[in-house]
């Protein structure tokens, strides 16, 4: 049987600083090592100042993750040398001298399957590499210290995964679940990041390091999976190693330097006091965390009726379910869910067209009502969502500007109404002695009103001339 | 002018308008130049130090608010980070550092009108106790220059002592403050862990160490510790004294109060001039109304070895940035061929940094640590319940400060065991976070002897009233430079 374990580091990138000191944690708006300071370059004489702001949000993640959290925890020092390392050793977390890593065991359900996590620790992000040069003989490796310090929350599973599929619905959960806690935006680049260990029946395990980002991580593991039992069916040993992902060439290539050897020496960070976290602090976080993703959809579904199938979509995605907390009523719930579900979803499938999109609260509370009282029909309503999104008006104006208005004078209907009766003869017969294929007569005179046709007062304009 | 004066004696005059801030800076610098060619305590003076007095005497005079050091020279010993100047370690690795801010301690005494003077010799990364180990050449001991000052900070002894100074910042690790400042006649002072921000202390053994005053008086290193103690967001290890006044009441005596004498520290090994000095204090002590006894803290036998096995594991980790990347010599703008460079990265450091690192590199590795580190923290933590026991019976504790008196520049720089093994009597209060002072003595065939007293952590204030009571029964020959 296949094994798959993760290490997940996540950055929390809402934070406002550093997990040591008062550089920004959003690294990204920098220009190359201007986001520094002697702490966060470990230059002499400085000294770690924990970001308490971290260890909350931190054991927020341990406690979403049904995690243990002990009452105490500490930082160890890992030392070994590498450029992107300031001071040549990284303050982290572990659990060799006891329990004292933010989180402790704890698991999560994809469907049936559980998964496992061992540990949750919290730690400081290195620098970031740039390589330049083509060869290997005049690659120069350039250090930007921006990212360095920055709160990382690493998140160890047992090798409970048994396929790339369960890991990716796994890591899409990690990723609502943070973005839900308000603690981290994954989609920001290099956010989230993972190492894998994969072992196949009868073979040893293999690391893969850097997987720099999560769309590359199932197909790093479907490449090791495919590498190994090619291997295997050939009767050749799988050795433990570890392997590097190339993400220019989509492969895992041996680190061929013995990196599983490496000897960090790890002790304690004295330099930064045991913290306590009791009972008492853990139930003020608890009071303070976000309604889960769970209970939200489960509440769609009690309260509003809402179809599992939308509701388990809305409730997972922040955006759209702030969306709809913030403009739903007991009434129009149903009707904006579908908004949001159907149409809005198509309109901003991507990152950058979400952070483009001018859509509020208000649009979409106003849309749900018109549709409702009749005002506009829903392909008028798609319409003016696009525009809405586009332009960020009201939907009053758009309605204006585009005449989306629906067709509700009667006088105007009728008119329609009686040249689809003198055209479509037979439909006509047809609806006099079966009612229900009404609806075909008055598809035909939406078609002609280009869908603006008020629904209802047509049906019963319909009706009436029917006899 | 006369330059023996005390700080409280310098602030007083200062204050009365008898001598004015500039001057006395003035001539403390006539001082260095003319004495510190034989003595070599500062690696390098501060130009500006003249026109900073000057600023402060205006002030005086004009009636604004002054700070309590009004323009004071004090000299720092060079592992505490100056903004805009060099903090070299005595490190030939950090020889062109220029720290680009102010150490915590250093932010508080400009803040209070001190006047930097200069910046004094150490041990490299102030590993050692004799100063031979500076980079740049060992500083002299004052009462005998064929004699070494102790160490590491020895350039801060120095400085007080030859009175090219005040006061002066040093840091203690094992013994560093109070070693020095046994081997050439002052006071020096190892607060409780945590009461002194360390940030700007290059660190060494972050864990144990501490910074502290060297001055000529106890009531001098009250004074510098009211102004440099205190809870500092830059050092999450920082306790809070909640603005303690450590000089009121300084003379309260020590009437009743309980002493224990450290037999470990008394035994094997110890010089008979330092026992007598010892059980002279303890007369003295009796006299003061104390009652003194003996009292054994069995760990104490295991302190050296646990000493320089955490300080070894923690000086490989917290030195190991020094790695001729990022600091050193052969910086090149070209950058490094990466494999040509690793058996360079350490060449700029000195022989005992060297070892250290080696030691450092063994003692916690993946084999080696339960045998060596976690025996070494397991000592640690034995030896802080046992000191933590006696406390409950005692409220000081006496041992002489060093238990043998200064010795020859190079009598004993090839015996780094012999070395480390000096420091028996300091190192207990670095393990176990205690306050303690080393108070000069007693002159002995014209070399020094200091008396150390301990007390539980946070007790500074009765250690430093014990240490006043004391140093009011002696008098002392003047330095004979």
């Amino acid at each position: 049987m296949t094994k798959i374990g993760l290490e997940i580091h996540c950055q929390l990138t809402n934070l406002e600083s550093k997990l040591f000191c008062s550089c920004k944690a959003n690294y990204r708006e920098f220009e190359i090592n201007e986001n520094i300071c002697p702490i966060c370059m470990g230059l002499p004489g400085s000294l770690p100042r924990l970001n308490q702001e971290a260890v909350k949000k931190a054991t927020m993640i341990a406690m979403a993750l049904n995690c243990t959290t002990p009452d105490k925890i500490a930082f160890f020092r890992k030392n070994y040398f590498y450029p992107d390392l300031p001071k040549n050793f990284q303050i982290t977390q572990l659990n060799i001298y006891g329990d004292t890593s933010i989180g402790g065991t704890g698991s999560i359900m994809i469907g049936e399957k559980k998964i496992k996590i061992r540990r949750i620790q919290l730690e400081e992000d290195p620098g970031r590499l740039i390589y330049e040069g083509s060869s290997s003989k005049n690659l120069i490796t350039l250090v930007d210290y921006n990212r360095a310090g920055t709160p990382l929350v690493e998140i160890v599973t047992e090798p409970d995964f048994e396929n790339p599929k369960q890991v990716r619905t796994f890591v899409n959960i990690i990723c609502d679940l943070l973005e839900n806690l308000g603690v981290s935006d994954p989609g920001l680049d290099g956010a989230m990041r993972a190492d894998a260990n994969v072992s196949i029946e009868g073979g040893n395990k293999v690391e893969i390091k850097n997987i720099e980002s999560f769309h590359d991580l199932e197909k790093a593991i479907h490449f090791e999976i495919t590498r190994q039992e090619s291997l295997h069916s050939r009767d050749f040993q799988i050795i433990q190693e570890t392997r590097h992902w190339d993400e220019k060439r989509k492969i895992t290539v041996s680190a061929r330097s013995k990196e599983e050897d490496l000897d960090y020496r790890y002790f304690l960070e004295g330099d930064i006091p045991w913290i306590i976290i009791d009972s008492h602090i853990k139930d003020k976080l608890k009071s303070k965390m976000p309604e889960s993703i769970s209970s939200k959809k489960e509440r769609y579904i009690s309260k509003f009726n809402i179809p599992t199938q939308v509701a388990t979509v809305l409730s997972s995605d922040k955006f759209y379910s702030d969306l709809f907390e913030k403009s739903h009523s007991e009434s129009n719930a149903k009707e904006i869910a579908n908004i949001i579900t159907t149409d809005l979803m198509g309109l901003v499938d991507t990152r950058e067209k979400r952070e483009k999109s001018k859509i509020t609260s208000t649009h979409l509370k106003d849309l749900a009502d018109s549709i409702q009282s009749g005002k506009i029909s829903r392909t008028s309503a798609k319409n003016a969502l696009y525009e809405i999104v586009k332009t960020g008006k009201d939907l009053s104006q758009i309605i204006l500007e585009l005449d989306l208005g629906n067709v509700s004078d009667e006088s105007e209907l009728l008119k329609i109404i009686q040249e689809v009766i003198s055209e479509e003869i037979q439909a006509v017969e047809h609806a006099k002695s079966n009612p229900q294929t009404i609806n075909y007569l008055v598809g035909k005179v939406m078609q002609k009103t280009k869908g603006k046709a008020e629904p209802k007062l047509t049906l019963d304009l319909l009706k009436k001339q029917l006899g | 002018m006369n330059l023996k004066i005390s700080a409280l004696e310098f602030v007083q005059e200062v204050k009365n308008g008898n001598i004015s801030a500039e001057d006395f800076v003035a001539k403390t610098l006539e001082r260095i130049q003319s004495v510190d060619d034989k003595l070599h305590a500062f690696l390098s003076v501060n130009e500006e130090a003249v026109d900073k007095a000057q600023k402060i005497d205006k002030k005086v005079k004009s009636g604004d608010k002054v700070g309590a050091c009004f323009g004071m020279p004090i000299s720092i010993k060079d592992n505490m980070c100056i903004k805009d100047s060099k903090t070299t370690c005595a490190s030939k690795m950090l020889e062109n550092f220029v720290a680009p801010y102010d150490a915590t301690v250093i932010t508080k005494l400009k803040e209070q009108d001190a006047v930097f003077i200069g910046k004094v010799n150490l041990d490299e990364f102030a590993m050692g106790l004799t100063t031979e180990f500076s980079a740049f050449g060992p500083s002299k001991n004052p009462w005998n220059l064929d004699y070494v000052p102790g160490g590491s900070s020895g350039g801060s002894a120095v400085s007080v002592s030859a009175f090219e100074c005040i006061a002066s910042l040093g840091s203690d690790t094992g013994g560093s403050v109070r070693n020095p400042a046994s081997f050439c006649s002052i006071v020096g002072y190892k607060p409780t862990y945590g009461l002194i921000s360390r940030y700007g202390l290059i660190s060494y053994s972050n864990s144990i160490e501490q910074i502290g005053p060297l001055t000529r008086t106890v009531k001098d290193a009250a004074f510098m510790l009211n102004i440099i103690s205190g809870l500092d967001v830059n050092d999450n290890t920082t306790r809070d004294n909640k603005n303690e006044d450590y000089l009121s009441e300084i003379d309260s005596g020590i009437v009743g109060k309980k002493i224990g004498i450290i037999q470990e520290m008394v035994g094997d090994g110890i010089d008979p001039a330092v026992l007598s000095a010892t059980k002279d204090a303890i007369v003295k002590l009796e006299g003061l109304g104390a009652i003194c006894e003996e009292v054994s803290i069995d760990m104490v036998k295991y302190s050296v070895a646990a000493y320089y096995t955490i300080t070894a594991t923690e000086a490989g980790s917290n030195l190991a940035r020094y790695d001729n990347l990022r600091y050193g010599y052969d910086f090149s703008v070209e950058g490094y061929e990466f494999n040509s460079y690793i058996s360079k990265a350490r060449k700029n450091f000195g022989p005992e940094v060297i070892r250290r690192m080696i030691i450092g590199g063994f003692v916690p590795s993946a084999g080696q640590a339960g045998k060596y580190f976690l025996k070494a923290m397991k000592v640690k933590s034995k030896l802080t319940k046992e000191v933590d026991e006696v406390f409950k019976k005692y409220d000081l504790l006496i041992a002489p400060t060093v238990p043998i008196l200064p010795f020859k520049i190079g009598e004993k720089i090839d015996d780094p065991v012999s070395l480390f093994l000096i420091d028996i009597n300091t190192v207990t209060a670095n393990l176990t976070g205690k306050p303690a002072i080393s108070l000069p003595f007693v002159i002995s065939n014209g070399l020094p002897i200091g008396i150390q007293l301990l007390a539980d952590s946070m007790q500074d204030k009765l250690l430093l009233q014990a240490a006043y009571a004391l140093e009011q029964t002696v008098t002392l020959p003047e330095v004979p430079i």
